[in-house]
């Protein structure tokens, strides 16, 4: 069958390429090779080898988790000015963006098992074999919406390079209806998540209506930044056009994103400190410490001062179309927002505790070692796909007849 | 006429069973807690004369003090008529196994969440007959706020169970 | 030419490098690991406990039963009493009354099978306050001293609440914990994925974690357990006070209540107008924690007047 022939081949494409790309995915397996050996040490010894505790029970993993969901509907910033305005410069790279996207939910799925005490009973979560506690249970939605992303991301590139490989015309009624879905599905995965957190009455520092939107802004200035850097990686080494207009394009809406961003975090700030209540807690504890305690004071204002810096310079990428200038705006973005968005709001909301107690975590090497192997995983997914999809694109990988 | 005064009647007889069986309604309680060989105290003291000054005892009994209960001494609440028995205010006269009839006399609120199961220590089951225990099974008459207690451990701090733990200063949180 | 010879060789030469060190790094998984070594079949299909039929439920009791002594080489019973009828427990504890001893933490730990250090779970946690407002920041839970009651100070015990509508079990995505008929909020320990939302939704830390395995001297196992209260855990599952569940469900008084020296704990059946609790919540001024948070506790504080 033809399918089969291009699963084939694209296996046979991924094992050709220059030193530097057998550099790169052996230093990827290396990492998954360590990071697996942890990960091994974490489910025999149990979940005590990281420094979570019953006082701050999610740690990294989940950080991490919720910075990645936000990469992944990052990709909706692609899609709409691709397939709704066929804004021609993005057309051309969008399956890129789709295929990072894919890669993020995998690494998302991975934090999540990575998390889990007992994953050997993830099946306890596939309606019909176990039980799927929805609609009441917000980890429930997750599951539905994150597995749904994940096959829209799937399908959607597969099916295109999989027509360009058989040199057909894709079929618009087809795919379409799929690329239309995944632009409210995007808005979801992200809203979803940030519902997770938000309804538990638990953690008043979680328990803001502004949480949602907070979320989105972060991920469309977090995610677009990885693809800026990551296209232009790709325009590097892989024989790939990617103009510089489309990377201005999505720095332009990200400029929007990162006001957004800046202008919520200061609500947040406003609503806490001027109310005074003992809610302000968490929040005083992220800023400025509490009762001595400040481990994480030095990263939140080192993300304060990233993210307000990356907006400035994605206001003067307007005039000054510097793509050096908008990738030191990337990279800080993505700092930031990693830390703002990942440990500086999973562990204040834990901190103080329900009880009042402050147990400062802090992640162990064994979290950060598993979290670098599911960060390598999901880079070692995405450089195999964006290959196929590029050789695919190029011509170089078609289908031969016999 | 007469057959109001029937009625009244009626109502006045089950009115006074009803009070007299409140008044008298048992509490099984467990033996109280004598010193091994202190009753019957009419042993020793049926043939010894009543000294009704209040004073220090000096010849039998110096180990009981009455303390934080106010100014309190023996025939406060022991029966001088009989030893064996506790008087209440009004001379009624109470066996050691209904003391709690003499401490709801100042007590009353606490009696009446006794009756009820809400005051003291409660074993046994909870949707059984109630068990109780006498107030002096708990609280010594002659000396009845509790002892203070040695606490057990404090829970372990979560620092403390780190697999590379940080140094952390003792300090509370 | 040259160059696609210069090309393999440097290919062939990483890929040895790659096969070396991923053998060193996986070199540990050579020795058998104990989730290799635990893996029970019969365990990993095991249905939740609330689709079981009453077969299903005796054969599992039979092998837990059967585990558990070839573990810890003592005969267990582990049983699964099913709630009573027309009873909905509720706790009171007096505040006036409490000295901070601690009794009833580690009567609890007996008796529950709770792991002792240094992966140690204690159910109930005894908050000292400063004369004055309940502010849990200001609490102090590691307190020790050699007496207690301490001058200007009082105690507040807290555990599970066994909420009527409790956030925990609304988190669960699997439906792992949930409230029985009798009120007491379980936990399968079989079918619990351990994502620990629970553990974020409850705002009383009345859910614990077992991080490890836990350690508990053979000698002192409760050997008289029920299936979703005191039979041992393992690791890497959520668990809770159960108010006794395999003592409650037979009539008799959760451990903690029974331990407590000076009578400031109390129990009973909600629905039962003469019950103690029942006399208390009707009497006395009662409050419960986290009241704005409307998870109904089935425990509540009081200060008798």
């Amino acid at each position: 069958m033809r399918f089969v022939r291009f699963l084939f081949d694209s296996v046979k494409e991924t094992l050709k390429g220059g030193p530097l790309y057998y550099a790169w995915m052996a230093f990827l397996l290396i990492i998954m090779a360590f990071a697996a050996r942890s990960y091994i040490y974490q489910l025999d010894n149990g979940l005590i080898v990281t420094n979570m505790r019953d006082q701050v029970s999610w740690g990294l993993y989940i950080a991490n988790f919720t910075f990645m969901v936000g990469v992944a509907a990052a990709a909706v910033l692609l899609v709409v000015p691709a397939y709704i305005y066929h804004f021609q410069a993005i057309k051309e790279i969008v399956i890129l963006g789709e295929l990072m996207a894919f890669s993020a939910i995998v690494m998302c799925l991975g934090f999540i098992t990575v998390d889990l005490g007992r994953p050997d009973r993830f099946w306890h979560i596939i309606p019909g074999l176990g039980i799927l506690n929805f609609p009441i249970s917000m980890l429930s939605w997750d599951v539905v919406v994150l597995n749904g992303y994940l096959f829209l991301n799937t399908f959607i590139p597969i099916y295109l390079i999989y027509k360009g490989y058989v040199n057909e015309e894709p079929n618009k009624k087809l795919y379409l209806p799929f690329v239309l879905l995944s632009i409210p599905w995007a808005v979801s995965i992200h809203t979803v998540t940030a519902f997770l957190y938000n309804p538990l009455p638990a953690r008043p520092f979680w328990n803001a209506a502004i949480l949602a939107p907070r979320f989105l802004a972060s991920a469309f200035c977090s995610g677009p930044a990885l693809i800026i850097l990551i296209f232009q990686i790709i325009r590097k080494f892989a024989n790939t056009r990617v103009q510089d207009v489309a990377l201005f394009k999505i720095a332009e809406i990200m400029a929007y994103s990162m006001f957004f961003n800046l202008f919520l975090f200061g609500a947040e700030l406003f609503k806490e400190y001027y109310s005074g209540t003992i809610h302000l807690a968490p929040m005083e504890y992220l800023m400025q410490g509490l009762h001595g305690h400040n481990a994480l004071v030095p990263w939140i204002w080192t993300a304060i001062a990233c993210n307000v810096t990356a907006f400035i310079l994605f206001l003067l990428l307007r005039n000054i179309r510097s793509v050096t200038m908008m990738n030191i705006g990337c990279i800080l973005i993505i700092t930031g927002v990693w830390i703002e968005k990942g440990m500086g709001f999973i562990i204040p909301g834990f901190i103080p505790d329900t009880l009042g107690e402050i147990y400062e975590y802090m992640p162990s090497s064994t979290e950060v070692m598993v979290s670098l192997g599911v960060v390598a995983l999901g880079f070692f997914i995405y450089t195999i796909f964006a290959r196929i999809a590029i050789a695919v694109n190029n011509g170089k990988l078609r289908y031969q007849k016999d | 006429m007469v057959r109001h005064l029937k009625l009244l009647i009626m109502l006045f007889v089950i009115f006074a069973f009803a009070k007299s069986s409140l008044a008298t309604k048992e509490y099984p309680v467990p033996y109280p807690p004598f010193t091994p060989g202190i009753f019957p105290c009419m042993n020793c003291h049926s043939d010894l004369p009543r000294n009704k000054t209040k004073r220090v005892l000096k010849d039998m009994h110096q180990d009981i003090k009455v303390e934080n209960h106010g100014d309190r001494w023996c025939y406060d609440c022991h029966d001088e008529r009989n030893m064996d028995k506790l008087k209440l205010a009004n001379g009624d006269q109470i066996k050691f196994e209904e003391s709690y009839k003499l401490c709801g006399q100042c007590h009353g609120n606490i009696l009446n969440d006794w009756k009820r199961g809400v005051h003291g220590k409660r074993t046994g089951s909870w949707n059984g007959e109630k068990q109780y225990l006498l107030c002096v099974h708990c609280h010594n008459p002659h000396n009845p706020p509790f002892k203070a207690l040695k606490p057990d451990p404090a829970p372990i701090r979560p620092d403390a169970t780190l697999l590379k733990p940080k140094y952390h200063n003792n300090k509370s949180h | 030419m040259k160059e696609n010879k210069k090309i393999s060789f440097i290919r062939r030469k990483l890929l040895k490098t790659f096969t070396v060190a991923a053998a060193a790094a996986l070199a540990p998984l050579t020795k058998a690991n104990s989730a290799i070594k635990d893996f029970d079949f019969e365990d990993f299909v095991q249905k939740n406990f609330k689709e079981m039929t009453p077969q299903e439920v005796e054969k599992l009791l039979k092998r837990l039963e059967k585990k558990y002594k070839e573990k810890y080489g003592k005969d267990f019973v582990v049983k699964a009493t099913l709630p009573m009828e027309n009873v909905e427990f509720g706790y009171a504890l007096n505040l006036s009354k409490c000295i901070g001893c601690r009794r009833c933490v580690y009567a609890c730990v007996k008796e529950n099978n709770l792991s002792r250090k240094p992966h140690q779970i204690h159910y109930i946690r005894v908050m000292r306050f400063k004369n004055g407002p309940i502010d849990l920041e200001k609490s102090e839970h590691y307190y020790e001293s050699e007496q207690v009651p301490e001058n200007g100070y009082f105690y507040v015990p807290i555990q599970c609440q066994q909420c009527r509508k409790a956030p925990c079990v609304k988190a669960c995505p699997i439906k792992a914990t949930w409230t029985e008929k009798d009120g007491i909020v379980v936990v399968d320990y079989n079918w619990c994925i351990a994502c620990r939302y629970c553990m974020a939704a409850c705002p009383y830390m009345g859910r614990r974690f077992n991080w490890a395995e836990p350690q508990i001297p053979i000698e002192e196992l409760n050997t008289n357990t029920h299936y979703l209260g005191n039979r041992p855990r393992m690791k890497n599952v959520v668990e809770k006070c159960t108010f006794c569940i395999q003592r409650t469900r037979e009539g008799r008084y959760p451990a903690c209540v029974e331990i407590c020296p000076v009578g400031a704990r109390k129990f009973g059946n909600l629905l039962d107008p003469n019950s103690e609790v029942r006399r208390i919540i009707e009497t006395k001024r009662i409050f419960r924690l986290k009241e704005d948070l409307n998870t109904e506790p089935r425990f509540f504080y009081f200060f008798h007047s």
